[in-house]
C-alpha cells in the first residue's frame, strides 16, 4: 500500500452567481514512503489547490472537495478537524512558497517551532526550545540558539524559509509537500535551500511531493514527475523518460519553450501559443487542443483519458512521436 | 559597425541616503546601491545585466535613463552626457531610450485605453501628425507585437500576462527609441509565454534595430537573448564577457556560483554535475563588506589581499573583464576551493 493516495480528487469552487471554477478535475496519484514526487505544471493548473486539498486547508464553504485522499490508510477528506489537527504537522508537514506571511511575524522563531514539538511531541517546553535550537542546526542556521529569539523580519529570505523547513521537519513527518518553496528565492539561495530538502528527506526517508512550475528543478529532484493542465494530469512519467523523451504535446511545449542555460545559443526558442484560461473544459475534447500544434480531430470532441502507455501515464489523442535517435529506438 | 557605442557608463554611482529621525532628518547611512559601475553598449546589441535581488541591476537600468539620479559618474548616450542634461534638452532625449517594466499590470494606467497608452507618448514627443498618420502608426505597432487591431479600444485588465507586455513593449516602440531598457521583462510570465515574449523582443530588434539592456535575475533567460553579459555583485560589475565565453570560460567565484546554481530541465546534466554552494546570504548593501565584497561567501578567498583592497574590473581576454585578484590561478586551477563558514547578514 502506498503512503498516499489520491484517487479522483476534485475541487470545485462555487460563487454566488458565477459559473462553479473546477480548479482539480479528477486527479489521482500515489506516494510511496521515502518517494519524491513532483506536481508541475504553469499558474492556474490546479497544482497548489491539490496540496491544499490533500492537507485540508481548504475553506470548507463554497468548495466542494470530492475523491479520497488515503494517507497510511485513513481517508483524510472526511476526518474531524480535531483528528487532522493531530495528524497535520506530526505525519503530513508542508512548506509554502513565501516564508513572511507563512510564519507568524509577532512571535520569535523559537517558539513557533517549540510549538508543534510540545504538541505533538508532548514535550516540555526547556526540553522544546533545546529541541528546536538542535532543528535550527540541522537545517543550516548559524548560531541557532540566539536566532531563536529573533522574529521573522530579523531573518533573511532564505534563512526563513530554512525556519520554515525546521518547523515541517519538527516532528519527522512521513509525507512533506513543498509548495513552490524557492520561488521568492534567489538562485543561490535556491540551490541551498534544494540541498537541504534533499538531503532532509533523504535521511529521515520521508517522501516528498514537490509543486513547482519549474522544470529544471524537478530534473534534479523528483524520482517520479506529473504534468499538470487545466486540473488534470496529462503525463506521469519517471524524470528521466519524462525529459529526453516527452510525450504530453504541452510537455513537450514547456521543454521546448525555456531557455536552457546548456543549450546552444541563438537557437529560437518554440513558444506554446496562447495562453492559460480560467476554467478549461474538458467535458468536450481536450482542453489543452486550443493551444496544442498536435491537435487533430478527435481532440476537439473526444475528451482522452489517462492510459497506461510503455511505463507512463498520458492523457493525449496524439502523442509527441518518440525520437527514433535515442538511446533505446530499436522498439 | 557593431564597434560603435551608443552608451558609456562611466563610474556610475547611486547611494541612498538612510535617514532617521523626524525633525533633523539626519542621513544616518547609505545604501551603495550602485557603487561604481562603468560599462559600454554598442549599438545593436543586447547587453544583458544578471544578479540576484538587492545587486543594484534595476537601479543601474534606471540611473541610465536618469529615472533615479546618479550620486556620481557619468551616462554617455550617443555622444550627449545625459547626467548634465536639464529640463526640454533631457525629456527630448528621453524619447530615445525607453524602458519596458517587469509587472506589465501595474505599469500601465488601469483607465486608459491601449490606443491612450500609446499615443500619449507619441504626442509628447511631437510624433503624432495628424489622425490618419497616427492611426496607421498605432496599426504597425500593433502588428509589430503580435496584437490584434481591436486591442485599441480595450483597457488593459482584459488582456493576459503575456498580452499586458506586449502592450508595455508597443508603447515603448510608439517613440522610435534607439535604447530600450528591459526590466525583467519576462519574470511574471508563465514559461510557456516567456518564449513568446522573448522571440518578440529578437524578432523586434531586427527589424527595428534596437540596442537592448536586458535587467534580469535569471541567467538562462539573459544568455538566451543577450551578446555580452554584465553580472552584478553588490552594486558593482564582477565580470563581463560574451554570452558564450561567460557560459563557457566563467573566472569571477560568483559567476561560477551563479551558473552552477540554475536547474537545468535535463536529468543527466543535474545528476552529474558539480555544484558551488554558497553559504550565507547576500551581505547588506547599506554595510558592504571590505575589499572584495564577495570575499565573506567566496570558496577561493585568499588570506590577506581579499579583505582588503578592492579588486578592480580588469581586462583579461578579448572582451573578458573580471573583478577578482585571483582570477587567472583559479581558471589554471592552482588555488582550490575551500569551506567557507556562513557568516549572517546583519540587517
Amino acid at each position: 500500500m502506498a503512503l498516499l493516495e489520491v484517487r479522483d480528487l476534485s475541487v470545485v469552487f462555487r460563487r454566488k452567481g458565477e459559473e462553479p471554477t473546477i480548479a482539480v478535475d479528477g486527479i489521482s496519484f500515489d506516494v510511496e514512503p521515502g518517494q519524491t514526487v513532483g506536481l508541475v505544471g504553469e499558474s492556474g493548473c490546479g497544482k497548489s489547490v491539490t496540496s491544499l486539498a490533500i492537507m485540508g486547508l481548504l475553506p470548507s464553504r463554497g468548495v466542494d472537495v470530492s475523491g479520497s485522499v488515503s494517507f497510511e490508510g485513513t481517508e483524510l477528506l472526511h476526518l474531524s478537524q480535531r483528528r487532522l489537527d493531530e495528524r497535520r504537522g506530526r505525519d503530513l508537514g508542508m512548506v509554502f512558497q513565501d516564508p513572511l506571511s507563512s510564519l507568524n511575524p509577532v512571535v520569535p522563531i523559537g517558539v513557533q517551532i517549540a510549538e508543534v514539538l510540545q504538541r505533538h511531541r508532548e514535550l516540555s517546553r526547556k526540553q522544546a526550545r533545546s529541541e528546536a535550537a538542535e532543528l535550527l542546526n540541522r537545517v543550516g542556521i548559524p548560531d541557532p540558539a540566539r536566532r531563536l529569539d529573533e522574529y521573522p523580519h530579523q531573518l533573511s529570505g532564505g534563512m526563513r524559509q530554512r525556519a520554515l523547513i525546521a518547523i515541517a521537519l519538527a516532528c519527522r513527518p512521513r509525507l512533506l509537500i513543498a509548495d513552490e518553496p524557492t520561488t521568492a528565492l534567489d538562485v543561490t539561495i535556491q540551490a541551498q535551500i534544494l540541498n537541504l530538502l534533499t538531503e532532509l528527506v533523504a535521511d529521515t526517508d520521508t517522501a516528498l511531493i514537490m509543486i513547482t512550475h519549474d522544470l529544471g528543478v524537478v530534473a534534479g529532484l523528483c524520482d517520479e514527475v506529473n504534468v499538470m493542465y487545466g486540473g488534470r494530469i496529462v503525463e506521469r512519467a519517471e524524470r528521466h523518460a519524462l525529459f529526453t523523451a516527452p510525450r504530453h504535446p504541452y510537455t513537450n511545449g514547456l521543454l521546448e519553450s525555456i531557455p536552457r542555460l546548456d543549450a546552444p545559443r541563438g537557437e529560437r526558442l518554440v513558444p506554446i501559443r496562447g495562453s492559460v484560461v480560467d476554467n478549461i473544459p474538458w467535458a468536450d475534447g481536450c482542453a489543452f487542443a486550443p493551444r496544442c500544434p498536435n491537435a487533430i480531430e478527435p481532440c476537439w470532441s473526444v475528451t482522452p483519458a489517462l492510459v497506461a502507455d510503455d511505463g507512463r501515464m498520458l492523457r493525449c489523442h496524439n502523442p509527441v512521436e518518440v525520437p527514433v535517435t535515442a538511446g533505446e529506438g530499436v522498439r | 559597425m557593431t564597434d560603435d557605442v551608443l552608451v558609456t557608463v562611466d563610474d556610475i554611482k547611486v547611494h541612498f541616503p538612510i535617514k532617521r529621525g523626524v525633525l533633523l532628518d539626519r542621513t544616518v547611512g547609505h545604501v551603495y546601491a550602485v557603487d561604481g559601475v562603468s560599462l559600454q553598449v554598442r549599438r545593436g546589441e543586447t547587453y544583458g545585466l544578471v544578479g540576484e535581488s538587492g545587486c543594484g541591476k534595476t537601479t543601474l537600468g534606471r540611473a541610465l535613463l536618469r529615472l533615479v539620479e546618479p550620486t556620481g559618474g557619468s551616462v554617455v548616450f550617443d555622444g550627449t552626457d545625459v547626467s548634465t542634461l536639464k529640463g526640454e534638452d533631457l525629456r527630448r532625449m528621453r524619447r530615445r531610450m525607453q524602458m519596458v517594466f517587469q509587472d506589465p499590470m501595474s505599469s500601465l494606467d488601469p483607465r486608459q485605453s491601449v490606443e491612450s497608452l500609446l499615443v500619449e507618448g507619441m504626442r509628447a514627443h511631437g510624433l503624432d501628425k495628424g489622425k490618419q498618420a497616427t492611426h496607421q502608426r498605432l496599426k504597425e505597432l500593433l502588428a509589430a507585437v503580435g496584437l490584434p487591431e481591436s486591442a485599441l479600444r480595450k483597457y488593459p485588465h482584459e488582456f493576459s500576462g503575456g498580452q499586458r507586455q506586449r502592450i508595455g513593449i508597443a508603447r515603448a516602440l510608439a517613440v522610435e527609441p534607439d535604447l530600450i531598457v528591459a526590466d525583467e521583462p519576462v519574470s511574471a510570465l508563465d514559461v510557456s509565454v516567456q518564449a513568446q515574449v522573448l522571440n518578440l523582443l529578437e524578432e523586434l530588434q531586427d527589424e527595428f534595430g534596437l540596442t537592448y539592456l536586458v535587467v534580469a535575475h535569471d541567467l538562462a533567460v539573459v544568455r538566451h537573448i543577450s551578446d555580452r553579459i554584465g553580472v552584478m555583485y553588490l552594486g558593482s560589475l564582477v565580470e563581463e564577457a560574451g554570452s558564450d565565453e561567460l557560459y563557457e570560460r566563467p573566472m569571477h567565484p560568483y559567476t561560477k556560483a551563479l551558473l552552477s546554481a540554475i536547474p537545468v530541465p535535463d536529468p543527466e546534466v543535474e545528476d552529474t554535475r558539480e555544484q558551488i554552494l554558497l553559504t550565507g546570504d547576500l551581505p547588506s548593501p547599506a554595510n558592504p563588506p571590505s575589499g572584495c565584497r564577495f570575499h565573506t561567501r567566496c570558496p577561493w578567498r585568499q588570506p590577506a589581499r581579499c579583505d582588503t583592497e578592492r579588486p578592480p574590473l580588469r581586462e583579461v581576454g578579448s572582451g573578458h573583464r573580471v573583478a577578482c585578484h585571483y582570477a587567472e590561478e583559479i581558471l589554471a586551477g592552482t588555488i582550490t576551493p575551500h569551506e567557507v563558514e556562513p557568516e549572517l547578514a546583519q540587517s
